[in-house]
């Protein structure tokens, strides 16, 4: 398996749909390539980050709505009967 | 009624807000615009990247809500139930918007060498991650990068990750086959990644 077919499995192999010979050849790959070990880790935490920061911005702002959207919406909906 | 904001919390109350909203009742709409529209205007500020339009969905998505509470089932919560005809809202939005030629993003991706070996070496990012969430730099990095993905991918990316639909349900709800959907998520993720190595490499 080269690097370029490791990466290209990558979310397959994350996902436990790598068929098992194909899978112990991705580990034993891994086991020998920092730069595709590299890769997998940086892949990962990209999506922890892009998951954990958006959940953050979520979680922060209950209250943050403009005013002016909640009567805007309250008077479309009076419009619209 | 508390106009505060921040979800309905037990289930007793979300029957009641539920049956008040069936009746018809003024304040039961407005408890659910107070109590959802944040979490649903950020959900489609990040879809959408512009904050009129954001506003626009919300607006749109709490009516066809209104409009549609006799479809709402016992069995899911209100908060879903808001979430996923914001997420419609906005898809409709996306389709409707002039389609603005997309950025490749075959630059963000990794390179190769002809025998498959990475062209550049990739390296490990100096900071953890639960360090790296602190700080405001690194949060507006992945939001501003997450702005900076093509649409086609932002918004594969944002169903699958962020927002947690499965990959069957983004599928029909972008009218694509699921594998389309695995080959997107996938690119998308890489070029998230490639946008985020420069400065993670070398962080604080």
């Amino acid at each position: 398996m080269t690097c370029r077919e490791l990466v290209e499995f990558l979310m397959s192999y994350l996902e436990h749909e790598l068929p098992e010979a194909q899978r112990a050849e991705f580990e034993r790959h891994l086991g020998i390539c920092p730069p595709c070990l590299a890769y997998l880790e940086t892949y990962k935490e990209t999506i922890r980050l892009g998951k954990a920061i958006c959940q953050c911005a979520d979680d922060a702002v209950p209250n943050d709505v403009p005013e002016a959207l909640v009567q805007a919406i309250l008077a479309a909906r009076r419009q619209s009967g | 009624m508390s106009p505060a904001g921040g979800p309905v919390g037990e289930p007793e109350e979300e029957t009641a807000l539920i049956s008040a909203l069936r009746a018809g009742e003024d304040a039961a709409f407005e408890k659910l615009v107070r109590c959802y529209s944040a979490r649903l205007l950020a959900v489609a500020r990040r879809m959408l990247q512009d904050e009129d339009d954001a506003r626009d969905a919300v607006q749109e998505a709490f009516l066809s809500a209104f409009r549609g509470i006799d479809s709402f089932r016992a069995d899911s919560r209100v908060s879903t139930w808001l979430h996923r005809i914001v997420v419609n809202t906005c898809l409709m939005k996306l389709r409707s918007r002039r389609r603005r030629p997309e950025t490749s993003i075959e630059d963000l991706l990794p390179r190769y060498l002809e025998d498959g070996h990475h062209a550049d070496a990739p390296v490990e990012w100096s900071e953890a991650p639960e360090s790296a969430l602190e700080r405001e730099e690194v949060r507006t990095l992945v939001h501003t990068s997450i702005g900076q993905l093509p649409e086609t991918y932002r918004t594969v990316l944002l169903l699958r990750d962020i927002e947690e639909l499965d990959t069957e349900e983004t599928a029909r709800m972008l009218g694509v086959s699921a594998n389309a959907i695995k080959i997107r998520l996938h690119r998308a993720r890489q070029a998230l990644r490639g946008l985020l190595d420069p400065h993670m490499r070398e962080a604080r």
